[in-house]
């Protein structure tokens, strides 16, 4: 079959690799219909993310049609379903999965001890994300194994398209726990921080949320754009100050929520702290770019809450704790719990409340996805969303 | 990457320095317009040109008309030809100011070599975007109609109101009251 291999720094390869095969009594095999770049991935791409390896497949965002299922999954699949595959891997038994915080499973990640090595306990294995969270192969393929298949889906009914519920494996319930984890009141202001895919989610889901005021910022004007249709302000934050304005627009005492859904390779505008992120991140001093924590924390209103989605890897330089003590803001982070929201979300689109095809700008054949890469990381013509087509 | 504000992208060209130049004599065109307008007679008087008021004023208006219009359109290098053609009127103007008997012919000069200065910088400027302005970006694309919501955002604003938020997503009790000042229905902490 054909899927997209990492060979290295920005070196991913359309190959023809093995087809996949059920190794365990609960995989299934999808073959995939649709599949996405996210976000994520182009921290591979870029290698800012430690643990890949040359040949590992990638992709974690797809949905297709189940063509095989093992003797464990059959009582929860059966070939012909119609599945969005979430990116975390659960098992749906063990004591995290039953509290649904899903993305911290006990037992999906084969590399456990490396990632308990690298964080302290173990999280969820996840599709094409590196050995660190299991190495299982990934979904930028034509076909894909799922493993723990029978929790790891979700069943979509017909009549929706794959644009229309695509998403709900990893950008749309992302943007909504991210929204969810500011607890939003009427009365407040949420500032989010990168209207790439899942600041765009975000921002819907704290327009959906009911938020008061909803302030995208990012610096590329056709995503600033699509923020503005969704009902954001927004704040170029290359022509703007961004403190000064967020501060502007709440009376001087700051947004009560902040997102930071731009995450560890985050730009500034010629700023002292950018530089010395590029220097310590050059020297391997420090491993991610934390500029906008910084500001998040800075001008966050105290008491105030800073919701995380936005990827870390690893070790991070100068965060104004002082601040995040002194004002007692909550900080609440985490790769997505996604079954979680799923079945909650899938009702949204089914009543019309939100449709997330909105953010796709580019739809081409699987073996394009090498070339939209680097049109996604670039933000070329117009790039917010890319899906590829097996 | 080739990265470009939103100003700059609307313009069709990456932002450069002569860019940052031409918003300058944006400024320095209203400003000296402002000055034609509001003290004509002084001017007239400091040059030696008693009766040309009128005049001056007129090309005041002119600056300020170039200078907003350098400032506000998304490509300003016609606008700062248009202020190349404008020094050359000045230039012109001045001329006649220079015959034997004005008293004030020093003044004119001085007035001459500065207007030639700002020339130098207003052909330099125009030449260089012009320069610039034959690879233009692609359009950009408009996802302005983009909401996400198929009943429109009205519909869609608070629509998940039914939506709980789980126990374990909640604000700490013991912070709400701070986080959410204006919300009346919630307990004042006792002081
Ligand atoms: N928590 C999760 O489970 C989860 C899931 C999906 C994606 N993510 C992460 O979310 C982040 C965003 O993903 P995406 O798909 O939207 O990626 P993206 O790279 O397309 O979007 C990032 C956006 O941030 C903007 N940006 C850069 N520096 C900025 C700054 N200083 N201030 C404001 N904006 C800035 C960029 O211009 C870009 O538009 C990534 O870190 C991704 O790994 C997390
Ligand atoms: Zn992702
Ligand atoms: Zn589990």
């Amino acid at each position: 079959m054909k899927a997209l291999v990492w060979h290295g720094t920005t070196d991913i390869r359309c190959d023809t690799v093995p087809d996949p095969q059920i190794e365990h009594p609960r995989d299934a095999i999808i073959k995939v219909t649709s599949c996405a770049i996210c976000g994520s991935d182009l921290h591979l791409y870029n290698h800012f993310m430690p643990g890949m390896k040359n040949g590992d497949i990638v992709g974690h965002e797809f949905m297709g049609e189940v063509v095989d299922v093992g003797t464990d999954a059959k009582g929860a699949l059966k070939v012909g379903d119609r599945v969005v595959v979430p990116f975390t891997i659960i098992c749906g038994e063990c004591d995290q999965c039953k509290r649904g915080n899903f993305s911290v499973c006990e037992r999906t990640n084969r590399n456990g001890h490396i990632a308990a090595k690298a964080f302290g306990h173990t999280t969820a294995g996840l599709f094409g994300y590196t050995h660190l969270t299991g190495g299982y192969p990934g979904g930028q393929a034509e076909y894909v194994r799922v493993p723990f298949a029978d929790k790891t889906h979700v069943k979509i009914p017909n009549g929706l398209t794959d644009e229309q519920v695509l998403f709900l494996g990893d950008i749309f319930p992302t943007g909504w726990q991210a929204a969810v984890q500011c607890d939003i009141e009427p009365t407040d202001t949420v500032a989010i921080w990168g209207a790439g895919p899942v600041g765009q989610m975000a921002i819907r889901s704290a327009i959906l949320l009911g938020a008061k005021q909803v302030i995208a910022i990012d610096r590329v004007p056709e995503r600033l754009d699509m923020a503005r249709a969704g009902g954001a302000i927004t704040i170029n934050f290359d022509e703007e100050s961004v403190i000064e304005r967020l501060n502007e627009l709440t009376n001087g005492k700051g947004p009560e929520k902040c997102i930071d859904s731009v995450g560890m390779e985050a730009h500034a505008a010629g700023t002292v702290d950018a530089m010395y992120d590029r220097v310590k991140q050059a020297t391997m001093m420090e491993t991610d770019r934390p500029h906008v924590l910084r500001e998040m924390a800075y001008v966050c209103r105290p008491a105030g809450t800073l919701s995380i989605p936005g990827v870390y890897g690893g070790l991070l330089d100068k965060i104004p704790f002082g601040a995040i003590m002194n004002k007692g803001l909550t900080i609440r982070t985490g790769q997505t719990h996604v079954n979680r929201w799923t079945d909650d979300l899938l009702r949204r689109i089914e009543e019309g409340q939100i449709d997330p095809s909105f953010v796709i700008t580019h739809t081409v054949p699987l073996d394009q996805g090498p070339d939209m890469y680097k049109v996604f990381r670039d933000k070329q013509d117009g790039c917010i969303k890319v899906v590829l087509k097996p | 990457m080739r990265y470009e504000t939103e100003r700059t992208r609307r313009r069709g060209h990456a932002d450069t320095a002569t860019d940052t130049l031409a918003r300058g004599l944006g400024i320095f065109s209203i400003a000296l317009g402002i000055a034609e307008v509001v003290a004509p007679r002084a001017l007239a008087r400091a040059l030696g040109m008693k009766g040309q008021e009128g005049l001056i004023a007129g090309y005041g208006v002119r600056e300020i008309a170039t200078g907003i219009g350098i400032l506000a359109s998304k490509d300003p290098t016609p606008w700062i030809w248009g202020r190349v053609a404008g020094d050359g009127l000045d230039l012109a103007t001045l001329a006649t100011a220079l015959e034997g008997r004005n008293p004030k012919k020093g003044n004119v000069g001085i007035a001459m070599a500065a207007v030639a200065g700002v020339t130098a910088l207003d052909v330099y400027c125009a030449q260089t975007l012009s320069r610039e302005s034959p690879t233009p970006l692609p359009p950009m694309q408009d996802y302005s109609d983009r909401t996400g919501y198929p009943g429109g955002i009205q519909q869609s604003h608070g629509a998940a109101k039914d939506f709980e938020v789980p126990r374990d997503f909640r604000t700490p009790e013991a912070m709400r009251p701070y986080a959410q000042p204006q919300a009346s229905q919630r307990p004042t902490p006792s002081m």
